[in-house]
């Protein structure tokens, strides 16, 4: 290749360059942890932003984990290092609060909800929940249950027992299935299907207000009320199985359809795990419940997108909240990931059986935010107040782990 | 040519390490609204989340890791000298097949932790894997929860941690001393001596008194942990059966024969010829182990998972405490803490190392 030649290919290699970019009006990255099962919905989420705005570029940053732990903890090192994405995933609530909105990293998006309309289709409680500091910080895009009793509606009827509808009651239908020689009634895995265990036993001790009350900083650990929902916690852990620690949610979902146990708390994603992997059918194959003490009460987490200040493709990332949190966009979206709108107006004939049931209940039930899954308290408590529920799970002093809870809760900051 | 690399440690290195035992002096995340902030507030707060580690009401569970680490590390190393030396010793005989029985016993040293860590989570199933063994001879299946038990053994007293301290650095000082006397160095018998004196002064006396926390705290060898260190055994014993077959087969044919026509028996070969040949490979791979488990991270995340405060490690709270929680001083303490527990392995070789070579020289 002489000179010219190669001053020509360089001539050409540009102008494709230039070309390449005048195509694509502009870039757009999305970070989120939607991989495996959770990304055909995500993929057809970004398949519709495509459709609407076909000239923008999208770059889909996807780092596998479940939960996200280990997409959080790139994004940690992304923001820090001062190249955040256009707008990444998180759970709607205190985790994006209590880290990246104290933090004055997040920009505020109440203006975007007013234009957009979604004050009147979002439940207030759900726009409470994501808010703080006289702003709003995320746009949710689907909800899910988590105070939910799964079970076996075959063997419920061959033990003679129903689902217990309080706590009290359980605890006497754990004692008879004891008796019948049913080793733990109530199955739980590792420790955050503890915690988010422990949550509902407390919110169904101190109710929908008691349980926002604990989370406002209002209503200390230390009041003789959440010592009872420990208390209560303890006693129900009584009727579960000794290898919890070993466990993961779906073993511990196996249980329920094998028959080795006859109850499981855990979130709406069960129902996903049970129609679609162990391929049985709703009200026959497993059936569902409010866990005890908490009709009426919607316990919710969400998945979110925000905008983190210094975007490097702003309009582009507002253009992707609005898609995000527009009736077409999260219908599109939930179907798939087996989980329902956070939009009132969502058109329920898309869905499962489950999630019809789930639906109704979100217009119409109280909604309270869960612990757990990032919505009340910041991931400096959860992650920490796992060693408490263990603490406790071994000595059963309620006394010590209120007392530590308070401490931590003091140390993350809630209630400020 | 020397010089890049010297300046490149220095900085990525020793420079680290002092920015880490920096942080570990501050307040940096304790305050969540300052911990990501573009410019935070970082405040100097001294050994105050040291402090709060060893005796504060929150950190329990990193207390427990302590105890866990001393635990593993002990039965990890035991484990693996013991094994490793039975495998050499039988290799030793050259049994037919021994390439393949090499192969064999070396082999899970090529696997990384997780994957070690994920094969044994399975075989350690409370219902499955191993507790189903007994089936096969038509027995009940076994009830052990290999990674889930709750239960610990040789409990002991938090508070009691100076006194016990105390107790066995006297000892250690008193075993010094009573050396030192053996090969007549005075000054030195002199000084362990009175240090031995004072501590375990301090320990009969003033030690009972100290409280370091409000209530008695137990912490003891949780059972969850003996399925890790089975795991963990696995993995390395292949290594020292290769360190010691290694040693086996330096020791010349002369020797040995020597001591056959001396008229020693095969126990009193092994016994006064090769093992005290072999000390200075247990003595490194002691080294090698040891720093291997004071820092174990990946292996108890695969088996028992980040939350299980039963069976977690320093190394793992550092973890979540700097990553999940921010918590970014305290994280640094905890590092710097594993830091100086690692330095207690490796300074003593080292300066071991370093004093030979002189010999040498």
């Amino acid at each position: 290749m002489n000179r010219i030649q190669i001053k020509k290919a360089l001539l050409i290699a540009a102008a494709l360059a230039v070309t390449s970019t005048a195509a694509a009006a502009g870039k757009l990255e999305i970070f989120s942890w939607w991989s495996g099962d959770e990304a055909p919905a995500k993929d057809a989420l970004i398949k519709l932003y495509k459709q609407k705005y076909p000239g923008v570029d999208v770059i889909d940053a996807t780092v596998a984990g479940g939960a996200g732990t280990n997409a959080k903890a790139v994004l940690k090192t992304r923001m820090l290092g001062g190249t955040p994405p256009d707008s990444f995933q998180v759970h709607a609530g205190q985790e994006l609060i209590g880290t990246w909105v104290v933090a004055n990293r997040m920009e505020d998006l109440s203006s975007l909800f007013k234009a957009e309309g979604w004050n009147k289709v979002l439940p207030q409680d759900v726009i409470d929940l994501i808010s703080a500091k006289g702003g709003i910080w995320s746009v949710p895009v689907n909800v899910h249950r988590s105070n939910v009793m799964w079970y076996n509606p075959a063997k419920l009827k061959a033990w003679g027992v129903t689902p217990p509808k309080t706590w009290a009651e359980f605890l006497g239908t754990c004692a008879k299935l004891k008796a019948k020689g049913v080793a733990a009634p109530l199955v739980v895995g590792e420790n955050w299907t503890q915690q988010h265990l422990w949550e509902n036993v407390m919110i169904g001790t101190l109710g929908p207000q008691g349980w926002r009350d604990l989370w406002a900083g209002k209503l200390k650990f230390t009041d003789p009320r959440v010592v009872q929902g420990f208390t209560n916690f303890g006693k129900v852990m009584d009727c579960a199985n000794k290898d919890a620690s070993g466990l993961s949610w779906q073993q511990a979902s196996d249980r329920i359809a094998d028959g080795t146990s006859a109850f499981n708390i855990m979130g709406d994603w069960a129902a996903g795990y049970f129609t679609t992997t162990k391929k049985l059918a709703p009200n026959t194959g497993f059936g569902w419940a409010p866990t005890p003490d908490t009709r009426g009460t919607f316990v919710m987490l969400a998945d979110s997108f925000g905008l983190p200040k210094g975007a490097k493709d702003r309009t582009e990332a507002i253009n992707w909240l609005k898609l995000v949190g527009s009736k077409q966009g999260q219908d599109t979206f939930n179907p798939l990931k087996g989980s329902i709108a956070a939009r009132t107006d969502s058109d329920l004939s898309k869905y499962g059986t489950y999630s019809k049931s789930a639906a109704a209940d979100w217009k119409t039930n109280k909604i309270v935010g869960s612990m757990v899954h990032g919505a009340v308290a910041p991931e400096s408590f959860t992650s920490a107040f796992g060693a408490i529920i263990d603490q406790f799970v071994a000595s059963k002093n309620a006394q010590g782990a209120a007392a530590a809870a308070q401490q931590l809760a003091d140390r993350a900051g809630i209630g400020k | 040519m020397l010089l890049p690399s010297v300046v490149l440690l220095a900085l990525f290195v020793y420079g680290f390490i002092g920015r880490t035992v920096y942080v570990s002096l501050t307040d940096w995340g304790n305050d969540p609204a300052q911990a990501l902030a573009t410019n935070p507030i970082i405040r100097w707060v001294g050994l105050a989340n040291y402090h709060d580690l060893f005796t504060g009401f929150l950190q329990l569970r990193f207390r427990q890791e302590l105890v866990n680490t001393i635990f593993f590390t002990l039965f990890f190393i035991l484990g693996c000298l013991g094994l490793g030396l039975g495998l050499a010793l039988i290799l030793d005989r050259n049994p037919r097949g021994e390439g393949l029985w090499r192969t064999i016993f070396l082999f899970p040293m090529s696997l990384s932790f997780i994957v070690t860590g994920t094969i044994w989570r399975w075989m350690l199933q409370p219902q499955g894997g191993v507790n189903q063994f007994p089936t096969v001879l038509g027995l009940p299946s076994g009830t052990f929860g290999w990674l889930s038990s709750t239960d610990s053994i040789w409990k002991f007293d938090w508070n009691k941690l100076p006194l016990l301290t105390a107790a066995v650095v006297g000892l250690v000082l008193v075993w010094l001393a009573v050396r030192a006397a053996r090969t007549g160095d005075r000054t030195r018998t002199i000084v362990a001596g009175l240090c031995a004196a004072l501590l375990l002064g301090w320990a009969l006396f003033v030690g009972p008194n100290v409280k370091l926390l409000p209530a008695p705290e137990l912490h003891g060898f949780n059972l969850a942990l003996i399925g890790i260190i089975i795991a963990a055994v696995w993995q390395m014993s292949g290594y020292t059966m290769a360190l010691y077959l290694a040693g086996l087969r330096g020791i010349p044919e002369e020797l040995r024969e020597a001591a056959r026509v001396d008229g020693a028996s095969d126990v009193g070969m092994y016994r006064f010829v090769i093992f005290p040949l072999l000390a200075p490979i247990t003595l490194s791979a002691m080294i090698i182990l040891g720093h291997i488990s004071l820092k174990i991270f990946d292996l108890v995340y695969a088996m028992a998972g980040p939350d299980n405060t039963y069976t977690s490690v320093p190394a793992l709270n550092m973890y979540l405490t700097s990553f999940r929680q921010n918590q970014f001083a305290l994280g640094a303490a905890i590092g710097t803490i594993l830091l100086i527990l690692v330095a207690f392995v490796i300074v003593p070789y080292l300066a071991s190392a370093f004093r030979s070579e002189e010999g040498h020289a």
